[in-house]
C-alpha cells in the first residue's frame, strides 16, 4: 500500500493542495476581520478628525468640549461606572465565594439564578426597577425622596445587568484554588480572616481585577439602561445616540464614540496585561481546594445567596408581572393584553421574529467562522509572516470595542456612498455581521481553549497518514470540540437576542430587532408591551439555554465511551 | 547511498541553535536511536525528517528523493508520539484505518488490514474499543499499528515510551524492537533514556547542543565514548587526569597505575573508569592497580550498591564504584571504612583529547 | 455519525430561518418617512394598499425631530421618496432647502385652503391638525392633594414641582409646537420666562410626544404635556386622566405629506399623495384627530370638546420654519441638561 507516484510529482510542488489552503484561508479571515472591524473603526477615527469638507481638523473635538453639558456627561459616565464597579464586584465576589468556597445546598441553582440576568436585554432591569422603585413602585419608600429616574436607577440597573459578567469571572477565579495553601494555613493555625486575606484574596486577585475592569467597561458603554431609567441624567453612551440618531451629526458622534472607546479599550488592555502575568499563578501540582461544611461560614452565606437570588428573581419576575398586568397601577388584573394587543396586533411581534432570525443567523454563521478561524490559526501552517499575530490581535480587539462604537463605525464605513459594500447597510446581514464581530473575542477564546486542549500532534499524524487536515478537522477535531462549538453557538444566539448597542444604529424598519423594539416601546411610554417583549426575549434565551443543556447532556451520554474525564 | 541521508542540517530558533550542521546517514532496515538530554536537538531533528519543522539549511534525501522542502504529507513515513495522539472519538479500528480510508481502499481490505495490524501489535479483537478504554501501553500499541498500517518506508518514534510506567515501558520496548526486526522498517527513535537506547538501537546517535557527539553501536558507545560528554551521559563514569609514567604506566595523583595502551612519558592524558569496573580486593591483597580508599557514602540500590570513595587520585572528585549484590556476597560496606579497591588495566580507558 | 445528524439539523434550522424571511414580490417599494404614531400607520397602509396593491410602503418612523434631522442629513442623497405625517413646521424647513417636489394632488380643491403650502402648486399638503393638551391624572391629584389646572400658568404652581413631564422639542414635534405656541402667545421674552419657571417643575423631558400622557395615565408623573390624539387614546384605555385644554390657547401643528424632490418613484409617490387627500383617507385621519384637511368630515372625538378648533392659537408656519433652528438651540442651551436622554 505504498503511495504510488510520489516521484512523478511536478517539480516545485512542495505541499498538498489542502495543506497550501491554510494560509490563503487565514488571510481571508484576516481580510474579513479587517473589513468588518478595523476599517469601521478607522472610519470612526477619520470621521472624528475630519471637518465637513473632509480636511484634517481637530475642530470637532474643540466643538465637543465647548458643547454645554458634555463635561457633565463625561463626569457622570465615569463616576457612575466607578460606583457600579465598587458595588458589583464585592457583591459578585461574595456570591461566587458562597458558590465555590462554601458547602451550600443547591449550588447549581444559585449559580443559574446568579447568571439569570444574561437571559434578557439590559433593559429588563431598568424596566423592573422603574416598577419597583418608580413613583408608583411598591418599594418607592426605600428610596426616600430620591427619584429612581437618574443615577440611582442607572446604578441599580447596571449593577444587576453587569453582575453575571463579574460572577462568571470570579467563579472561575475562585474555582481554581490550591488546596495545599489552605492546608498550610491550617497547619499554622491561621484565623479565618487571616486565611481569607492572605490566601483567598491574593489567589483571586487577577479575577478581581478582571471582573472590575469588565464591569467598569460594561457600565461606561451601556446605553439602554440610562436611556430607559436615566431621567435627565446625561451620560456619554446616550450622548452618542443623541448626536447620531437624534441630530444626524455623525462627526460629533464619532468624537463621542472615540471618547467612549478609550476608557474601555484601556480597561481591556490593562486586563490583558494583567492576565499575561498570571501565567505562573497555579502550578500543575496544585491540589483542588474542597471546602468542608462549617455552619458559621455556610449559614450567613446561604442567607446572602437567598437574599440576592430573591432580588434577582424579583427583578425578572417584576418584568414578567408588568407584562401581564392589564393597566398598571390602577387595574392589576392579569391578562395577556400586552402580548396580544401591545405586541401581536400592533405588529411589533415581527421584531421578535426578526430577533430570532438575527440570533439564529448569527449563531449559524458566526460559530463556524469563529471556530474555523481559530482552527486555521492554531492547527494550520502557511500564510505570510505576521499574518498570525495580526489575526490574533484582530480577534482580541472586539472585546475592547463597545457595541455602540462598533455601530457608529459601521454607519460611517458602510453608509459612505462610495463604499462598494454600501448595499449591506440597513440589511439583516449587516446586523448579523455586527453581532458576530461584537462578540468575537469570547467565542474565539472558547474555541482556542478547546483546540489547545486536544493533542497537538493530530495534524502531524494525519499528515504522515496522507490525510488532508480538513478531513481531520471534520472527522476528529470538530467532534471532539463539539461542546465548545455548541457553547459558542449558544453564546452568540443569546447575545444577539439581547443586545441593543450595536444594532440600534443598524436596523431598518423591516429589520427592527426585539431588543430595540423594547427601547421604542418604552419611548412611547408603552411599559407593558415593552415588558412583554422583554419577557419574550428572556423566555427565548432560557429555552435556548435549556436546549443547549439538553443537547450537551445527550452528547456526553452518547459519547461517554470516549468522552471520559472531558467534562 | 544510504537510505536516508542528512547533510548539513541546521535550524535556529532566534538565538537558540537547535540543529548545527547535522550529518547523518541511516541504512535501510536500521533501528537508529537519537539520544541526548532535553534541548539537545534530537526531537527537532526527528521533526525535520518528518517535515514538521522546516530546517534553515541542509538537505534530507530519503530513498534517493530530496524531501528537504516537501510538506509532511508528501513524505513517506509513519510517526508515533509520546502522547499517543490517538483520535479519542474514533474506535481503535477507525484509528488504525485512518490512513487507509483516505486512499479509498476496499472496505474489506481495510478491515483485514486493521485486523492484521492489531494482531501484529498484540491487541487482537479490540477494534470496537475507544482509546480512553485502553491502558497507556495498549494505546501506544494502537498508535504503532496506525503508523504502520500504511506500510510506510520510514518509522519515526518520538519518545514513544516516556509516558508509560516502568514495567510497561520495558515490555513494550522489546516488542517494538522485535516488531521492527520482523518488518524490517527503517526506524528512527528519539529518547532521553540511555537504557532504552542501549537496549533497542542498532546504532545510537548521541546529541548535545544541536550537534552530534558520537554515532555508534550500543557497545561501542558504552565502551568507547568519544568524549567526556558521552562518557558521562551514557552510564556513569569516573574521569581521571593522568600523566604518562613510563611505558604502559600512568600516574594519577599518588597512584601509579598500569594501562592497556602505551603512555608517553610526561604526557598528560585523561582516562575514565566505569563504576562497575572497579574491583573490590581483600584488604591485604596488593594486586596490580589496587589501592586503599575511604568509604564516604554507600547507597544500597537492591541489585547493587553505589559506593562513593575517597581515593588518592589527586582530585577533589570522589571515585564512584558499583558493586553488585552478588559480587559483594553479603559483605557490608559502611561509611568511614577503608577498602582495598583496584582498577584492572583493561578497564582504564583513555578518552580522546577534551572535546 | 452523530455529527452528521447534528449538521443536518442545523441545515434544516437554517432553511427554516431562511423561510421566515418574507419573499419579496415584484412591487414598487416606496420609502416613506413618517412621524405618525405606530398605531395609526397600519390603518393608513391597509387602506392605501387595497387601492394600490402594487405599491409597497416601507416606513421609516421616528419622532418629528429625528425624522427632520434625518431628512436634512440625507439632503444630498435622499433615501425617502415621500414624507408623510411630518409636521408642517418641518415641511417649511424642507421647502426652504428645496427638498420638496411641487405637486397638486387630485383632490386638492376639496381641501380646506389652509391645509397647503403657499404658491401656485403646493410643495406640501396638510392632512390633519394635532394640538396641545394636558393629561392630568385625577387619581393622583386627589391622592396627592394637587390643585386644579385650567391654564398653562397653573403649571407654574410650586405644588407641581417634579410632577410634570413634557416632550423635548428637539426630538418631538409636540414639544416644538408647545414651545412655539408659548412664544407666540406670551411673546418672545414672556415665552422664555414662562419656560424658565416651568422648567423648575419639570421632572423629565421625554423624547417622544406620546410618553408624557402615558406616564401621566400610569400615575408615574401626574401631569403630562401632550397632544389630543394620545390623550384620547390613553383615556379610552381606562387611565384615570382628565384632558385639559388650557384656556390661553393651544399650540398646534399640521401633519402633512410631500414628495421628495428627485425621487425615482415619482408615479408611485404621486399615487400616495393623491390617496392622502381622498375622502377615505380623511375619514381615517378623523378617527384620530379632531380637525382634518377635508371640511365637514371631522367627527367628534370622545374626550375632545366640540369647540376644539376655536381654541387653537394663531399659528405662523413660515415663522416657525424660519426660526426653528434658533428656537431649538436656545432651548437646548437653557434646559439641555435636564432633557431625558433622547432616543
Amino acid at each position: 500500500m505504498k503511495v504510488a507516484g510520489l516521484s512523478t510529482l511536478p517539480p516545485g510542488r512542495r505541499a498538498t493542495v489542502s495543506e497550501r489552503l491554510g494560509g490563503p484561508l487565514l488571510l481571508l479571515a484576516a481580510v474579513a476581520l479587517t473589513i468588518f472591524l478595523l476599517l469601521p473603526l478607522g472610519a470612526l477615527l477619520l470621521g472624528a478628525v475630519r471637518d465637513d469638507a473632509g480636511a484634517f481638523s481637530l475642530a470637532r473635538f474643540a466643538e465637543f468640549a465647548a458643547t454645554p453639558g458634555m463635561a457633565t456627561a463625561v463626569w457622570n459616565t465615569l463616576w457612575v461606572a466607578v460606583v457600579v464597579t465598587a458595588i458589583t464586584v464585592p457583591l459578585a465576589f461574595v456570591y461566587a465565594y458562597a458558590i465555590e468556597r462554601a458547602c451550600l445546598p443547591l449550588r447549581g441553582l444559585w449559580r443559574i439564578i446568579g447568571l439569570s440576568a444574561l437571559l434578557g436585554p439590559s433593559l429588563v432591569g431598568a424596566i423592573a426597577f422603574i416598577q419597583w422603585f418608580g413613583t408608583q413602585g411598591v418599594l418607592k419608600a426605600w428610596l426616600g425622596e430620591t427619584s429612581v429616574y437618574g443615577p440611582v436607577g442607572i446604578v441599580m440597573a447596571t449593577v444587576y445587568a453587569s453582575f453575571p459578567h463579574a460572577l462568571m469571572i470570579l467563579v472561575v477565579a475562585l474555582a481554581t484554588a490550591d488546596g495545599r495553601l489552605y492546608e498550610a494555613a491550617d497547619a499554622l493555625s491561621a484565623s479565618r480572616w487571616r486565611k481569607f486575606v492572605t490566601v483567598t484574596l491574593p489567589g483571586a486577585r487577577y479575577g478581581l481585577i478582571s471582573a472590575a475592569l469588565v464591569v467598569f467597561a460594561y457600565s461606561v458603554s451601556e446605553f439602554g439602561i440610562p436611556k430607559v431609567i436615566g431621567g435627565n441624567f446625561p451620560v456619554l453612551a446616550v450622548e452618542i445616540y443623541v448626536q447620531v440618531v437624534g441630530q444626524h451629526n455623525f462627526g460629533r458622534g464619532a468624537v463621542v464614540a472615540l471618547l467612549l472607546l478609550l476608557p474601555v479599550l484601556l480597561a481591556f488592555a490593562i486586563d490583558w496585561w494583567v492576565q499575561r502575568r498570571q501565567q505562573a499563578g497555579l502550578s500543575a501540582r496544585a491540589v483542588p481546594y474542597r471546602p468542608r461544611p462549617d455552619w458559621r461560614r455556610d449559614l450567613p452565606l446561604l442567607f446572602y445567596c437567598l437574599l440576592l437570588a430573591t432580588a434577582m428573581l424579583g427583578i425578572l419576575g417584576m418584568a414578567a408581572y408588568t407584562s401581564l398586568v392589564r393597566f398598571w397601577p390602577y387595574n392589576l388584573e392579569l391578562s395577556l393584553d400586552h402580548y396580544i394587543y401591545g405586541l401581536a396586533e400592533a405588529g411589533v411581534l415581527d421584531a421578535w421574529l426578526n430577533s430570532l432570525r438575527i440570533a439564529g443567523l448569527t449563531a449559524l454563521f458566526g460559530t463556524p467562522s469563529v471556530f474555523f478561524t481559530a482552527w486555521l490559526l492554531e492547527k494550520c501552517q502557511g500564510g505570510p509572516t505576521g499574518l498570525r499575530p495580526l489575526v490574533r490581535a484582530l480577534a482580541a480587539l472586539p472585546m475592547g470595542v463597545p457595541g455602540l462604537v462598533l455601530g457608529i463605525g459601521y454607519i460611517l464605513f458602510f453608509n459612505a456612498p462610495d463604499n462598494p459594500l454600501n448595499g449591506l447597510y440597513q440589511t439583516l446581514a449587516i446586523m448579523v455581521v455586527a453581532n458576530i464581530v461584537h462578540y468575537y473575542t469570547a467565542c474565539h477564546l472558547t474555541a482556542l481553549t478547546a483546540l489547545k486542549g486536544i493533542d497537538r500532534e493530530f495534524e502531524a499524524v494525519s499528515a504522515s497518514l496522507k490525510v488532508s487536515p480538513f478531513v481531520t478537522l471534520w472527522r476528529v477535531t470538530l467532534p471532539v470540540c463539539l461542546p465548545a462549538v455548541l457553547e459558542i453557538a449558544r453564546y452568540l444566539f443569546i447575545n444577539a437576542m439581547t443586545t441593543v448597542s450595536a444594532l440600534v444604529f443598524l436596523y431598518s424598519p423591516a429589520t427592527l430587532p426585539a431588543s430595540v423594539a423594547i427601547l421604542n416601546l418604552d419611548e412611547a411610554g408603552e411599559l407593558g408591551p415593552a415588558a412583554a417583549m422583554a419577557t419574550l426575549i428572556v423566555l427565548t434565551s432560557a429555552a435556548i439555554s435549556l436546549l443547549y443543556s439538553l443537547v450537551t447532556h445527550l452528547l456526553f451520554r452518547r459519547h461517554q465511551a470516549w468522552r471520559q474525564g472531558q467534562r | 547511498m544510504a537510505h536516508l541521508e542528512i547533510t548539513q542540517l541546521s535550524k535556529r530558533y532566534g538565538a537558540f541553535v537547535a540543529l548545527d550542521g547535522i550529518e547523518l546517514a541511516v541504512e535501510r532496515g536500521e533501528f537508529l536511536v537519537l539520544l541526548g538530554p532535553s534541548g539537545c536537538g534530537k526531537t527537532t531533528l526527528l521533526r525535520a525528517i518528518a517535515g514538521l519543522e522546516r530546517q534553515d539549511a541542509g538537505r534530507i534525501v530519503h530513498a534517493g528523493r530530496d524531501i528537504s522542502q516537501l510538506s509532511p504529507a508528501l513524505r513517506d513515513y509513519g510517526i508515533v508520539f509520546q502522547s499517543y495522539a490517538l483520535f479519542p472519538n474514533l474506535s481503535v479500528a477507525d484509528n488504525v484505518a485512518y490512513g487507509l480510508n483516505s486512499r479509498r481502499a476496499d472496505r474489506r481490505l481495510i478491515h483485514h488490514r486493521v485486523e492484521e495490524m492489531l494482531e501484529l501489535v498484540g491487541l487482537p479483537g479490540s477494534q470496537q474499543k475507544y482509546p480512553a478504554q485502553l491502558s497507556g501501553g495498549q494505546q501506544q500499541r494502537v498508535a504503532l499499528a496506525r503508523a504502520l498500517a500504511t506500510s510506510p518506508d520510514l518509522l519515526l518514534l518520538d519518545e514513544p515510551l516516556s509516558a508509560l510506567d516502568a514495567i510497561e515501558r520495558v515490555r513494550l520496548r522489546s516488542e517494538i524492537r522485535s516488531l521492527q526486526n520482523r518488518l524490517g522498517v527503517t526506524t528512527i527513535m528519539v529518547t532521553h533514556d540511555q537504557e532504552e537506547a542501549l537496549a533497542m538501537a542498532d546504532r545510537i546517535v548521541v546529541m548535545r547542543g544541536g550537534r552530534i557527539q558520537q554515532i555508534g553501536g550500543p557497545q561501542e558507545i558504552y565502551r568507547a565514548p568519544g568524549n567526556d560528554f558521552v562518557a558521562d551521559f551514557i552510564g556513569r563514569g569516573n574521569l581521571l587526569d593522568a600523566t604518562g609514567a613510563g611505558p604502559q604506566h600512568v600516574r594519577i595523583g599518588d597512584l601509579l597505575l598500569r594501562c592497556a595502551g602505551p603512555a608517553g612519558e610526561g604526557h598528560r592524558q585523561r582516562f575514565y573508569v566505569r563504576p562497575e569496573d572497579i574491583r573490590l580486593h581483600d584488604t591485604l591483597d596488593q594486586g596490580e592497580n589496587s589501592f586503599y580508599a575511604h568509604v564516604v557514602k554507600c547507597e544500597f540500590l537492591g541489585a547493587y550498591s553505589l559506593v562513593t570513595l575517597q581515593a588518592p587520585t589527586g582530585d577533589a572528585r570522589p571515585l564512584v564504584a558499583q558493586f553488585s549484590a552478588n559480587y559483594l556476597g553479603g559483605r557490608e560496606i559502611r561509611p568511614g571504612a577503608t577498602l582495598r579497591v583496584g582498577i584492572p588495566a583493561e578497564h582504564l580507558r583513555p578518552l580522546p583529547e577534551a572535546a | 455519525m452523530q455529527l452528521k445528524h447534528l449538521i443536518r439539523h442545523f441545515a434544516v434550522a437554517g432553511l427554516a430561518l431562511a423561510a421566515i424571511v418574507p419573499a419579496h414580490a415584484e412591487k414598487t417599494v416606496l420609502n416613506v418617512y413618517t412621524a405618525l404614531e405606530t398605531d395609526q400607520l397600519k390603518a393608513y397602509q391597509q387602506a392605501f394598499n387595497s387601492a394600490h396593491p402594487d405599491i409597497e410602503i416601507k416606513w421609516t418612523r421616528d419622532s418629528t425631530g429625528i425624522i427632520t434631522a434625518k431628512l436634512l442629513a440625507e439632503k444630498a442623497k435622499p433615501v425617502a421618496d415621500v414624507i408623510m405625517g411630518v409636521a408642517a413646521s418641518s415641511m417649511v424647513v424642507f421647502d426652504r432647502e428645496k427638498m420638496l417636489q411641487p405637486y397638486a394632488p387630485a383632490n386638492l380643491k376639496a381641501l380646506n385652503p389652509r391645509f397647503r403650502s403657499a404658491g401656485a402648486t403646493p410643495t406640501w399638503v396638510g392632512m390633519d391638525v394635532w394640538g396641545a393638551a394636558i393629561c392630568y391624572n385625577v387619581a393622583e391629584m386627589q391622592k396627592q392633594g394637587l390643585p386644579r389646572i385650567e391654564s398653562w400658568k397653573d403649571l407654574l404652581k410650586p405644588e407641581f414641582k417634579g410632577k410634570i413631564v413634557m416632550p423635548n422639542p428637539n426630538s418631538s414635534g409636540t414639544g416644538f409646537l408647545d414651545v412655539t405656541a408659548w412664544l407666540q402667545m406670551f411673546g418672545e421674552k414672556g415665552g422664555w420666562d414662562y419656560m424658565d419657571k416651568l422648567h423648575e417643575n419639570i421632572a423629565v423631558y421625554t423624547h417622544s410626544g406620546s410618553k408624557p400622557c402615558v406616564m401621566a395615565g400610569a400615575g408615574e408623573f401626574p401631569v403630562g404635556i401632550a397632544f389630543e390624539y394620545r390623550a384620547n387614546v390613553v383615556r379610552s384605555k381606562g387611565a384615570p386622566i382628565d384632558i385639559i385644554f388650557p384656556k390661553e390657547g393651544l399650540g398646534w401643528d399640521m401633519e402633512a405629506i410631500a414628495i421628495v424632490n428627485g425621487t425615482a418613484k415619482l408615479e408611485a409617490a404621486k399615487k400616495l399623495a393623491d390617496w392622502a387627500t381622498t375622502r377615505e383617507a380623511n375619514e381615517l385621519y378623523a378617527k384620530n384627530f379632531a380637525v382634518v384637511a377635508m371640511p365637514g368630515i371631522a367627527t367628534r372625538l370622545k374626550y375632545v370638546p366640540n369647540d376644539y378648533e376655536q381654541r387653537l392659537v394663531k399659528n405662523d408656519f413660515a415663522w416657525m420654519g424660519k426660526n426653528r433652528d434658533a428656537i431649538l438651540a436656545e432651548w437646548q442651551k437653557r434646559y439641555a441638561t435636564k432633557s431625558e436622554p433622547k432616543k
